[in-house]
């Protein structure tokens, strides 16, 4: 799916649960994919004696993913031009996560029709665990 | 991140969407990707974090023969060997470091077969104060991707903080 600049209208937005009680193991799987093993995000054992924190918690570039997945499901695949986050909380296991993404402009650049959006991660709590921003290339 | 060789492989790309739980069949389904617009497997938006597999010094890898900070027997804290890690290595990511900020501009999106190169320059950095966690300390590095034809692929900005104190929530 691609989206039309026709069809957009700035304050449309596009939500979807990203992730539903977040386990462990998935820490352990996006450890392995991306190659960051930082023990922060793996080891209990290390991150409550060592780093001093409760628990594991996820890597921010794991919420960055899995609001990545929101994005392309709305705007379609291949057409990102930009994808910008802020980490403002972090992400624990056991968390649900909703994304929201809103339009914030509908412009044209050198031709191209784009699409200006503004990205929100909640936990179960409603308090936010990721801001950003993304422009992806849309029909005219 | 000094990485030379981070050669896109589509089962690495279906492994990473597995990670971020991204059931998108783009990803994993080259019949089905040839079908679309954009005609074949791509890498889903985050997969330039990956290149850290490809980065001989990553620090955040334990590596062969050396001592690893995660624990065993006990939570030893040893830190991994810094001598001969790569300067440019993620700042501010070890115990007390997390990941601030990510930025990406797609160029175009990588595909299996491209082999990127990465080439990294420091930012700026700056501190705040916050009661939560004390003196934060920021850092900014800048990765161009390019690939085998010296294209540039993909912009990353990287914002690092180091906190004084551990943070909850």
């Amino acid at each position: 799916m691609t989206l039309s600049a026709a069809n957009l209208s700035v304050g449309d937005t596009h939500s979807e649960v990203l992730v539903e009680d977040l386990t462990r193991t998935q820490l352990v799987q996006y450890a392995g994919a991306s190659g960051d093993y930082n023990p922060v995000h793996t080891d209990e054992k290390f991150v409550r004696e060592i780093a001093g924190y409760p628990t594991v918690f996820a890597h921010g570039m794991l919420t960055m993913g899995m609001t990545g997945a929101l994005v392309t499901n709305y705007v379609g695949d291949g057409t990102l031009t930009k994808y910008g986050v802020r980490f403002v909380n972090q992400v624990w296991p056991g968390d649900t996560l909703t994304g929201t993404a809103e339009v914030t402009a509908i412009h044209t650049d050198d031709g191209q029709h784009l699409v200006d959006l503004k990205l929100t991660t909640v936990n179960q709590d409603g308090t936010p665990v990721l801001t950003g921003t993304a422009t992806a290339r849309v029909k005219p | 991140m000094a990485v030379e060789n981070f050669a896109i492989e589509a089962s690495h790309i279906m492994m990473f969407a597995r990670a971020i739980g991204d059931a998108n069949k783009i990803y994993s389904d080259a019949a089905y990707a040839e079908g679309t617009d954009v005609g074949g497997i791509i890498a889903p938006p985050t997969f330039a974090q990956a290149s850290a597999q490809f980065d001989e010094n990553y620090r955040l890898r334990p590596k062969i023969g050396k001592p690893w900070m995660g624990s065993g027997k006990e939570a030893t804290g040893i830190a991994p060997k810094t001598e001969g890690a790569s300067d440019d290595a993620p700042v501010g990511m070890g115990a007390r470091g997390l990941h601030a900020e990510q930025h990406f501009e797609y160029h175009r999106h990588m595909r299996p077969g491209d082999v990127l190169s990465a080439t990294v320059k420091p930012g700026e950095s700056w501190e705040k104060h916050s009661k939560r966690a004390g003196v934060l300390k920021f850092s900014e590095t800048v990765t161009e991707y390019r690939d085998q034809t010296g294209e540039l692929v993909i912009t990353a900005r990287s914002v690092g903080v180091t906190t004084e104190k551990a943070v909850e929530g």
